[in-house]
């Protein structure tokens, strides 16, 4: 048959379903369990499940609930589904966990589709009114370097330490919310890349392939680089997302974007940046609140509470030094910027209090030395 | 996004990367294969700025449609018959979902590359979405559906039913054993390419027949992402082709995962939409036509096919005989009385078939009423409590079957069974490719060369094994698919909820001894268990 002819079916009279009318809606006859309109193999945190617990709990199984038969398929030493041993953390009941964030499908889209609408609208605004050209000459070299640099981390830690951490936790409530966590940063690290395009094509004197010269090689953010690498290496999930979080964001990702770009960029003449830097903040916001209601859940454990605070006692022995290094070895790029209206001093200060603060969430505390 | 600064967009994205020098991201998910000499493909430019926007759009069609359908009653005209087998198919999927999403670093871990790297993120949050949208759409039915019973135990029944633990290897299987094995043959080049059209695209087709419309707008927003998915997959895929060492392994884990998805999934999605069905005009596609559409023509022949040119074995052989077993063996039919047989421990009700059902069924698959015609009127003649006990129990002819050790559908095309000593212990196979899986495929070494990557068949696999000796009423209990009134019975093999004396309870299926086949024929001498074998092979298994 050729394309111009008319197949035999078209000459044929349609044939369609024919749906009927069944009745088979909820409550059109009464008998046992006609009224049971709820997930009853969990128990909600409160009275009534949640959207977020409905579709979330239990999804990933757990021969400790329900899973009578195990894991049917294992690694080749064996080991199957989601071990609990891939953290040296214990929980005497994983399934406690809930994201104080109560993430799902929904909040996931409709956040994130905020923020990168927000950030358009502003970016075209900033385009439309000429904003970067008032930038003082300092000023476009610290966010063609600096902010340059730091996509680098953002990314880093969302591809290599909370995606790949988001296989291992033992529920789904965890995996999820660091799934999450993965996908903001992600978004934050392409937030911050797009919006360097922008500056390279917006007649600013900007060089867009700055950025990465400054990552690999700037002395100043080689041991910044170097905490990131370390952290994509750590095989222990709970640990990396403990030195991710607690750690690393709290003595250098609050410390950068909070304490000193947000500071200082008005000041500069530059109202842009914040709004796009803030949104990364927020999501930290929200990050560091799943992270801190795990690990508070972990040190109050009934069972192993002393054991988990001596393990994340040990993490901070770890990493803090490398974070607190790292930190003051970007002290000289508080001096860059043509208006200095903090100082690296004020700036550890506030951060340094604010690890201390999460810390004792969990009745840790920084032994420095 | 124009397509212009889309591009230019992406290519931005891409530095983003760097290689590492002071420490490299920890392998926790080992592979056998190798991507030294891996060109760098770069499957999709996807960006996330327009992704979220995208995916929320999508979303907001959905809810829109579900508040729609409750507003106009769909529930006033869906099949009973269709929604019941929803009780299983939405117990399962949202596992494997969730598990596509937690294998996505697996395959980061695997490949160095990169801008795969960043689809495969975008895959892992697309993963979380479809999970978790199926799991609402489940809350729905269990919301404005007639019979909530086995829709609120969901989550529980998926891991202690003896049919959600065939559908869960669908899940178990991306996430553990060799990376690429695992997260890119099983899950993305089969799963996802092939099996994704008859779950996603032909099963919402025969939802939408029985008065659900609900079905097709979520699963259908759940194939536009799939996409994306299959791009990630061919990508990785010809990464491993540009390494000779991996082609003895590519095509070992073509014929497993070729094998394991046809044996599962036409195992489920066959039976689901020829048995849940009430329509049964003759023109419409049976799921042997939707299957040589689908599965033969866009996928074998499109896909795997054109991949001969790069010197790839393709598993014909498996193809045909995937193809011939649905068309000649009536493998879905088989599989659609054995769940009936087996509807006391099911978690939903199964309706009988008609002589509606049986004209078309004989339309479609000729010889279908000399097989299991008279095995159907049983099925109706026996469906209410009182006079007889639940049919597996009832002398009908029907010999219930021993269970496949690896795909854990049972050995229904009867002459196909392979018996082997494995690991110390008598198992029965469905067919000679799952013998093969467990015995030469899931193994340390293949082909003389060491795979110390590569998963293991663990768990208790024979679900009857757990329940051997006891009495059914206790399984029941056990199993908790009991009704909120202490004692009937989830599962019915019947619709009929308007007369309480037509429904089962535990009282009726009092003092029935479960017993598990794999026992029984571990406990027979060599000779017994020859002679067995050989009867059970040749039993053709039709009630008279």
């Amino acid at each position: 048959m050729t394309t111009q002819e008319t197949p035999a079916s078209a000459s044929r009279n349609r044939s369609f379903p024919k749906p009927e009318f069944t009745d088979a809606e909820a409550g059109a006859l009464e008998f046992p369990s006609s009224g049971s309109r709820a997930y009853n193999y969990f128990s909600p945190r409160k009275m009534r499940a949640t959207m977020y617990e409905d579709v979330t709990f239990d999804v990933q199984p757990d021969p400790e609930r329900h899973l009578t038969q195990g894991w049917i398929y294992g690694f080749g030493d064996g080991e199957g589904g989601y071990p609990k041993e891939w953290t040296a953390l214990k929980s005497s009941d994983w399934h406690a966990f809930r994201d104080p964030n109560e993430e799902w499908e929904q909040t996931i889209f409709r956040n994130n589709a905020n923020v990168v609408r927000q950030i358009q609208q502003n970016l075209t605004n900033a385009k439309q009114a000429g904003a970067y050209s008032g930038w003082p000459p300092g000023w476009t070299r610290f966010v063609e370097r600096h902010l340059g640099a730091w996509m680098h981390a953002e990314n880093g830690l969302g591809m290599h330490v909370f995606t790949a951490a988001q296989r291992s936790g033992p529920t789904n409530m965890i995996n999820t919310a660091i799934a999450v966590n993965a996908a903001h940063k992600l978004r934050f690290a392409q937030d911050l890349a797009l919006y360097n395009l922008d500056l390279a094509e917006s007649g600013l004197e900007f060089d867009g392939s700055a950025h990465r010269g400054v990552w690999r090689e700037d002395p100043v953010w080689q041991p910044v680089r170097e905490v990131v690498e370390h952290l994509t290496a750590i095989g222990d999930w709970a640990e990396a997302l403990f030195a991710a979080n607690v750690v690393f964001e709290s003595l250098i990702g609050v410390l950068f974007r909070s304490h000193l770009v947000m500071q200082i960029a008005a000041r500069n003449g530059d109202y842009v940046t914040p709004s796009l830097v803030g949104t990364g903040e927020n999501d930290h916001e929200r990050d560091l609140g799943y992270s801190s209601a795990l690990f508070r859940m972990l040190a109050e454990d009934p069972e192993f509470g002393a054991a988990n605070r001596d393990v994340m006692q040990g993490w901070v022995r770890r990493w803090a030094p490398m974070c607190r290094n790292a930190a003051h070895e970007l002290q000289p790029i508080w001096s860059q910027p043509q208006e200095k209206v903090i100082t690296f001093a004020d700036s550890w200060t506030a951060a340094d209090e604010g690890f201390a603060a999460v810390l004792g969430e969990f009745g840790l505390t920084e032994q420095k030395g | 996004m124009s397509r212009q600064s889309l591009s230019k967009a992406h290519k931005k994205i891409t530095e983003l990367s760097w290689e590492p020098t002071f420490a490299t991201p920890a392998t926790r998910f080992g592979t056998d294969y190798r991507f030294d000499k891996s060109p760098k493909k770069d499957p999709l430019k996807q960006i996330l700025r327009s992704y979220f926007p995208m995916e929320e759009e999508k979303d907001n069609r959905v809810y829109g449609a579900m508040d729609g359908a409750i507003r106009g009653n769909m529930f006033r005209q869906v099949q009973e018959r269709w929604m019941e087998w929803q009780k299983l198919f939405l117990s399962i999927i949202p596992f494997p979902e969730i598990s596509a999403a937690r294998a996505m670093p697996m395959a980061i871990d695997a490949v160095p590359n990169p801008q795969i790297h960043n689809g495969l993120a975008v895959q892992m949050i697309d993963e979380v979405r479809h999970s978790t949208i199926q799991m609402n759409l489940k809350r729905l039915y269990m919301n404005h559906y007639i019979d909530p019973a086995g829709f609120d135990i969901s989550e529980k029944a998926f891991s202690n039913c003896y049919a959600g633990t065939i559908g869960r290897q669908f899940g178990e299987g991306f996430i553990t054993g060799d990376a690429v094995t695992a997260a890119n043959i099983y899950l993305t080049v089969v799963a996802e390419t092939a099996f994704t059209n008859t779950l996603f695209v032909a099963m919402p087709s025969e939802a939408a027949a029985n008065g659900d419309y609900l079905l097709p707008t979520v699963f259908h927003s759940v194939q536009s992402d799939e996409s994306r998915h299959i791009s990630n997959g061919y990508s990785i895929l010809l990464m491993a082709l540009a390494d000779e060492q991996n082609r003895k392994l590519l095509e070992r884990d073509l014929r497993y995962a070729w094998w394991n998805n046809h044996c599962v999934v036409d195992a489920a999605i066959g039976t689901f939409i020829e048995y849940g069905s009430k329509d049964r005009r003759k023109d419409r596609d049976s799921y042997a036509e939707m299957w040589r559409r689908w599965i033969y023509d866009d996928y074998y022949r499109s896909y795997l096919l054109p991949l001969e040119k790069y010197g790839l074995e393709i598993p014909h052989d498996l193809v045909e005989k995937s193809w011939s077993r649905i068309v000649d063996d009536f493998y879905v039919h088989r599989v659609a009385q054995f769940f009936a047989t087996g509807w006391p421990v099911n978690f939903w009700r199964i309706d009988p078939m008609t002589d509606a059902d049986f004209e078309w069924f004989e339309h479609k698959y000729p010889g279908w009423y000399d097989q299991f015609g008279k095995w159907w009127e049983n099925y109706n003649r026996l469906r209410y409590p009182g006079r007889n006990k639940p049919i597996a129990f009832e002398d009908v002819g029907y010999e219930y079957p021993h269970r496949c050790w690896t795909c854990m559908v049972p050995c229904l095309v009867r002459e196909d069974m392979a018996v082997d000593k494995v690991d110390g212990q008598w198992r029965t196979y469905c067919s000679e490719p799952c013998h093969w899986t467990d015995t030469v495929a899931f193994r340390a070494t293949y082909e003389g060369r060491e795979t110390p990557n590569m998963g293991r068949l663990t768990g208790k696999r024979e679900w009857e094994t757990l329940y051997h000796g006891w009495d059914l009423a206790d399984v029941l209990t056990d199993l908790d698919y009991v009704r909120d009134d202490g004692r009937t019975l989830v599962p019915q093999p019947h619709l009929d909820l308007d007369d309480p004396k037509k429904l089962w309870t535990l009282d009726d299926i009092r003092g029935i001894e479960f017993s598990s086949p794999n026992i029984s024929l571990n406990e027979m001498t060599d000779a017994e268990r020859e002679r067995h074998v050989a009867e059970y092979r040749a039993n053709p298994n039709v009630s008279s």
